[in-house]
């Protein structure tokens, strides 16, 4: 295959499978989103204080999957707190004020975490290499590493799971209508407070998961709060109370911007990859706000 | 019930009118002893904080150890803290926050970034605070008949450029001539950090007949994988990287990992050589070439005082007293150093000796820094910096830099290169002048007259 297209192809496959990583991310926002008509701004933080938390635990002496399971304790303990301390005083306060609670929560996750455990940026090895896998290099022209396919892969178990939970089980039922009406949810005696619960701590765990796989590319830092923004565009993109949109989001904005970046960026001077996904979403928002997969919702007067 | 509780506040108030007076006289002595307000924008939250905490944590203990060695000719240091977060606005605030303490007016300011030196730079001469760019920030303040109040000491990254390289060419076998034809990767943070390097880089890849190619990363820097797939597809002979944080430094050694280029052939900035930044990457960041200008190391005099004097009477500032000796810190006791040498010769010029400065002394004693090898072994950091003197024109001190190289095995770095100073310095320094007469013209500055 002629040298450019190969090149073509390996800015794309790399995009693609970034892409998976921003996903992991948005799952997390598209969970709180389902039940609480809020985009949560404390998912970035969530995602630092978990993968953080892991880290110290191993640091303890803790076992790789003690520590899992502790981190998993903790997120849900962590989902109760909120619960408890936050969404419950706020509810039936607008959508705006429970917004505004999810920042200041971000802070005090921030906050705590890095009180905690420090300011170092950690590595964290979960013995899956991130250099090209040689088969594929030799055979295929194409660097791709373990850790790129197991992040896919990973997001891919993640949906199929949080899919088959939201369309096929009770609780995913309850879940929709807690998000379509609360007031009228609790009314016919579903326990919203159990569904806040378990949102928020599943959010937890897909927060979780989604650190693991940048913090074993990127090291484990404060910089995954910024990054896990980036779910803002895919989540516009995809659809904000869609988990397939998410998917495909995720995957349009990696691919997108690293073509972009490495086609456009040079007459740019370079670095737009921080901006070309925002410009993308503006797109979505002026011809399709309601995003690839998002229900359109038509409000009556 | 009311009365009750009258009684309880009078005799409340008597108490602390008694404790008051028994305690005043101390007060008194307290405040009749001199003191000199120092001020510390930190930036210990946030992705560049690996470096904030070892920079400004040594900045405190070194003021907490003249302290308690008796202060500056008995004048106690006093400091205060404002949170920057590296960021350029938040820089600015803090500026405005720390001007003045207990009636005292700040005489240098250190904002360890360049946005941050950016965001201030033009207020120096007016505000009459010393802006100490230690090794960062704008470099034509070099020149100080136009920037009187800055300064860029411990060297500039124009400097800092010509100097690295000068080193490919040696690690290529010989002078700049080893570089014709050679392609150079500037993979560099899309600030004006990022880009301060390029006038001197484009001249020198004129001049030497490389060819460069600048490639940025949007901060904060931890997704690179296009620009190295570019770095694949571009096939340089060296890349030297400008990147800002731990986690955007250690991003781009395992993403050369990722494309198997060498790390051999990559050469990093000071604000990336540092073991914060070469830990994380693991394995990747074996044989990473870095440039320091405050050599890392905890066989220092200076710093076993600091250990015996300050940790010892639990008054350290790092949280983690392993980090002490490390290139950060090193660096944070390098720029605190100067401070307090400036301070000495304030005092000394003005005859002021046990007595605070105002801040134009302390830019007088500032620029009368002269820091040889006899006094830095005085103070006990013989080797740690270059050797260089600061004058009414000079503000960039020694323009030299040493080379390390990370030992992963040993998680070390390992010295390569001693002091050196860049081929050609003369063209340098005419750059330097060229351009702050070209910012002079444009301010309408008139420049101070040296003699």
């Amino acid at each position: 295959m002629n040298e450019s297209v190969l090149f073509f192809f390996e800015v794309l496959v790399g995009g693609l499978l970034s892409g998976t990583m921003y996903s992991l991310v948005a799952l997390g926002f598209v969970l709180i989103y389902k039940a609480s008509s809020t985009f949560n701004f404390a998912q970035g933080a969530m995602v630092f204080f978990a993968v953080l938390s892991f880290c110290g635990f191993m640091e303890y002496g803790m076992p790789f999957g003690v520590a899992f399971f502790a981190v998993v304790l903790l997120m849900i303990l962590v989902g109760l707190l909120t619960e408890r301390l936050v969404l419950r005083p706020l509810m039936n306060q607008s959508e705006d004020t429970v917004l505004m609670a999810t920042i200041g929560l971000g802070f005090v996750l921030e906050g705590l975490a890095q009180a905690k455990w420090g300011v170092e940026v950690r590595k964290l090895s979960l013995g899956i290499g991130d250099f090209p896998i040689p088969w594929i290099a030799d055979n295929l022209k194409l660097f791709i590493s373990a850790l790129d396919l197991t992040a896919g892969l990973v997001a891919f178990v993640m949906i199929a799971l949080l899919t088959l939970l939201f369309k096929y089980t009770k609780i995913g039922l309850g879940l929709r209508a807690v998000a379509d009406d609360p007031g009228a949810a609790s009314s016919i005696g579903i326990p919203l407070k159990h569904i806040m619960l378990l949102v928020w701590s599943a959010a937890g765990v897909v927060a979780l998961v989604a650190g693991m796989m940048w913090g074993a590319r990127a090291g484990v830092q404060f910089a995954l709060i910024e990054l896990a923004l980036k779910a803002l565009p895919v989540l516009i993109i995809g659809g904000f109370s869609s988990i397939p949109g998410a998917i495909v989001g995720g995957l349009l904005v990696g691919a997108v911007e690293k073509v972009l970046e490495v086609y456009i960026g040079p007459y740019f001077k370079g670095g737009i990859e921080a901006w070309a996904p925002y410009m993308l979403s503006i797109l979505f928002l002026l011809y399709r706000p309601e995003g690839l997969f998002g229900e359109k919702i038509i409000r009556r007067v | 019930m009311v009365k009750k509780y009258i009684k309880k506040v009078t005799s409340a108030l008597s108490a602390a009118v008694f404790f008051t007076t028994i305690i005043l006289p101390g007060n008194l002595f307290a405040q009749s002893k001199e003191t000199q307000y120092f001020s510390v924008p930190s930036s210990r939250v946030g992705p560049y904080s690996a470096m904030g905490t070892g920079y400004y944590g040594a900045q405190i203990d070194y003021m907490n150890y003249v302290n308690a060695t008796g202060g500056v000719n008995g004048v106690m240091l006093t400091w205060q803290e404002c949170e920057t977060e590296y960021n350029a606005a938040k820089t600015v605030e803090c500026y405005q926050r720390l001007m003045t303490k207990d009636g005292q007016k700040m005489v240098v300011f250190d904002t360890l970034g360049t946005p941050g030196a950016y965001a201030v730079i033009n207020r120096m001469a007016e505000d009459k605070v010393v802006l100490a760019q230690y090794g960062y920030g704008r470099t034509d303040a070099a020149d100080g008949t136009v920037w009187p109040w800055v300064f860029n000491a411990a060297s500039s990254y124009w400097s800092q450029i010509a100097v690295k390289l000068r080193w490919m060419a040696e690690l290529e076998g010989g002078g700049p001539e080893k570089l014709k034809g050679k392609k150079i990767v500037h993979l560099h943070i899309d600030t004006p950090y990022g880009r301060e390097p390029l006038p001197t880089m484009r001249r020198l890849a004129k001049e030497w007949g490389f060819i460069l190619v600048e490639i940025a990363i949007a901060p904060p820097g931890l997704e690179q994988q296009s620009q190295w797939l570019q770095i694949r597809q571009e096939k340089p002979d060296w890349v030297t990287f400008w990147g800002a944080g731990s986690g955007m430094n250690s991003t781009a050694m395992t993403n050369a990992a990722r494309v198997n280029f060498p790390r051999t052939k990559m050469m990093y900035v000071t604000f990336g050589g540092a073991e914060e930044d070469m830990i994380p990457a693991g394995e990747s960041a074996n044989g990473t070439y870095v440039v320091s200008n405050a050599l890392p190391g905890k066989n220092y005099p200076l710093i076993k005082n600091i250990q015996e004097k300050v940790y010892k009477a639990g008054k350290g500032n790092m949280a983690d007293p392993n980090r002490v000796g490390t290139a950060y810190y090193n660096r944070g006791l390098g720029a605190s150093i100067m401070w307090v040498e400036a301070l000495r010769n304030a005092q000394k010029m003005h005859n002021k000796v046990g007595k605070a400065v105002n801040s134009e002394e302390f830019r007088a004693g500032y620029e009368a820094i002269n820091m040889t090898d006899a006094r830095m072994k005085e103070l006990g950091i013989g080797g740690m910096l270059a050797p260089f003197a600061l004058s009414c024109s000079q503000h960039e001190g020694a323009g030299k830099f040493a080379l390390m190289q990370w030992d992963g095995k040993a998680q070390a770095f390992k010295k390569i290169k001693d002091w050196t100073g860049p081929n050609d310095p003369v063209a340098i320094r005419a750059q330097i002048v060229e351009s702050a007469a070209k910012y002079a013209e444009e301010n309408k500055i008139t420049p101070k007259k040296c003699s």
